[in-house]
């Protein structure tokens, strides 16, 4: 069981209300991304809810029971870090077995747990070496082991993959999705990166200055941002926005349309535009397009459009993507 | 970037650099020579620096006068009794600075260090008085506590040095996993933190082993530790040049060459945090 829920959470440093207040459910089993840009409080949550901060009001509330006031090791998570935080003095077993040690658990069965975390994981082989002589990936692994084999009734990530590079990253992202297959715990999982955020999310909750902008699916966002923030975090390159006559003509203070939403010719188009930048990736082209009288859009093309610099196009927008928001900013 | 340096250049360093390092040791050298000598010989002028009549009678004079290998036990017990209790103390003192502080942790930092800068000899009445109606003077029990609390600022802020390079969320993880404030001192901190710990413990054992004026002024024998033993071969008449010498060697023969193999330990420790 690993279901949480927040009760107008709030957190003040000082001065700074990082958080104003929070209301949340997550229920079990669900893999459920935070993300915004940073200092928009996504880490300030997670570790109010695993208790290494305390709140400034409020409830937390996991499974039923009220949380708010129990020490982190009570609340039955298990949080991954992004530094790792292995302990630097103990082997990969001892890493791996410290939690059971702590919970007093006998040494038979801590070796058993210890050896089925290490085969899950691929650490058999390096359960004798120090953190030190250990790749990112590997550490990041024993950090996930030490996490697992308490079977919390979920885990907390903080942002686990910036370390690693590119390549790692993509390879550790898709083992932490089948981890979550496996064991089907409620997983929360802070990112700043929108493309982890939609590639492992059930639920995504976008914050932004520690309010929670919308909460949905990763498609629900992309297909329905509810407001102009979500609008321009989700999906990249981002949401065009567009304003003045065009926009009012469409019945909206804003319109949005996605660059792969905007049809692109040579010949003819409802706007005309000359290329300023044009990205060429192989598989699609990004263009950066002036229109005169409606601004610099961004449109994306198959990977055979040819065009470069200064080149003359024609840009029609697909009317029935188009997202439509009022003066405050909100979806209409 | 290696810089190109003359013949010329490096000989004259090296000649300076020997003779500061020849004057800094030679006090230790000289006394180290007389404790060979005869009274007579350790007072000729001009003296005579190795052709002299060698002789150890100094060193079994000292030993029938005075009972060596007591005073010797007492420095032993004192110096590490106050180091140990310190660290006792320090450690969680420590902690809560580096990893729990407040708006006014720098300031009690601060205040623990202003403590170092009183001369001693302007508490040593009231410390004295407290000593005698508590039956504290010539114990090693009085002297272990007021070398600890003398000692105790420069712990703290060494240690606190040290665990301000360890990472908080290592802390963390462990009271995610479980740990109470004490097993995540005991299993996650303290073992992180040995080398500064350790040379920590050594700085102050030499300190509490070298300190003076506290052990002169409240032992008289009992008690007495190395310090004390130096100081009653110390005497404005007589010939005593010779037996003080050999006192003094034996004396600071344990802590040359206690400091003489940890040197890599105290190096590391007093640089710690210099450079990355």
């Amino acid at each position: 069981m690993g279901s949480i829920t927040l009760r107008n959470v709030s957190k003040v440093f000082g001065e700074a209300k990082v958080i104003p207040s929070i209301d949340l459910d997550i229920n079990d089993g669900e893999f459920v991304v935070f993300v915004g840009p940073s200092g928009c409080g996504k880490s300030t949550l997670l570790r109010l809810i695993a208790g290494l901060e305390d709140v400034s009001g409020g409830d937390i509330i996991i499974d039923g029971q009220n949380a708010t006031d129990a020490a982190p090791a009570k609340r039955g998570l298990a949080m991954v870090f992004q530094s790792y935080a292995l302990y630097p003095h103990m082997s990969v077993r001892s890493n791996i077995a410290f939690p059971l040690k702590m919970a007093g658990i006998d040494k038979a069965e801590i070796d058993r747990k210890v050896a089925d975390a290490a085969r899950v994981l691929n650490l058999t082989d390096y359960l004798e070496r120090k953190p030190r002589q250990l790749s990112g990936g590997q550490r990041q692994r024993v950090a996930i082991g030490r996490a697992i084999v308490r079977q919390p009734s979920a885990f907390l990530f903080d942002e686990p993959l910036s370390n690693l590079d590119a390549a790692l990253r993509v390879n550790m992202r898709l083992e932490i999705s089948e981890l979550h297959q496996q064991l089907k715990t409620t997983m929360i999982y802070v990112t700043h990166d929108q493309v982890e955020a939609m590639t492992m999310a059930d639920k995504i909750v976008v914050l932004n200055r520690g309010n929670i902008e919308q909460v949905g699916s990763p498609l629900d966002l992309y297909r329905k941002p509810a407001n102009l923030f979500v609008a321009g975090f989700i999906g990249s390159p981002r949401m065009n926005l567009i304003t003045g006559a065009y926009a009012e003509a469409k019945g909206g203070k804003t319109v949005g349309i996605r660059p792969e939403h905007i049809g692109l010719s040579k010949d003819a188009g409802t706007w005309e535009g000359t290329v300023t930048v044009a990205e060429h990736l192989g598989s699609d082209t990004f263009m950066h397009v002036d229109v005169p009288g409606v601004g610099l859009l961004a449109a994306r093309a198959g990977g055979e459009f040819g065009v470069r610099h200064g080149d003359r196009v024609y840009l029609t927008p697909d009317e029935s993507k188009l997202h439509r928001f009022d003066d405050k900013g909100l979806a209409l | 970037m290696a810089r190109k340096v003359s013949t010329q250049r490096k000989l004259v360093m090296s000649a300076i650099a020997w003779t500061l390092g020849i004057v800094i040791f030679f006090p230790i050298l000289w006394t180290f020579l007389t404790s060979f000598k005869t009274e007579g010989e350790a007072v000729a002028t001009p003296p005579s620096l190795f052709f002299f009549h060698w002789t150890t009678e100094n060193y079994a004079e000292v030993q029938s006068r005075s009972d060596y290998f007591l005073h010797f036990m007492n420095s032993v017990t004192i110096s590490l009794g106050s180091t140990i209790l310190g660290l006792l103390i320090a450690i969680p003192a420590a902690w809560a600075m580096a990893f729990a502080p407040t708006k006014r942790t720098k300031d009690v930092l601060m205040w623990m260090l202003s403590t170092k800068m009183m001369p001693p000899v302007g508490a040593l009445i009231p410390i004295y008085l407290l000593f005698r109606d508590g039956g504290l003077l010539d114990t090693r029990i009085g002297l272990v506590s007021v070398l600890t609390l003398i000692n105790l600022p420069i712990i703290v802020w060494m240690l606190y040095t040290y665990f301000k390079e360890i990472p908080g969320e290592i802390l963390e993880a462990a009271r995610m996993d479980g740990a109470s404030l004490a097993k995540e001192i005991i299993y996650v901190l303290t073992p992180m933190a040995v080398p500064g710990i350790a040379s920590t413990l050594l700085l102050n054992v030499i300190l509490a082993w070298n300190e003076a004026f506290w052990t002169l002024n409240l032992t008289t024998s009992n008690a007495a530790p190395l310090t004390a033993f130096i100081a009653s071969y110390s005497s404005p008449e007589g010939l005593f040049y010779a037996k003080l010498s050999a006192a003094s060697t034996m004396a600071i023969a344990p802590i040359l060459i206690l400091g003489w193999f940890s040197q890599k330990q105290l190096v590391r420790g007093l640089t710690f945090g210099a450079v990355k």
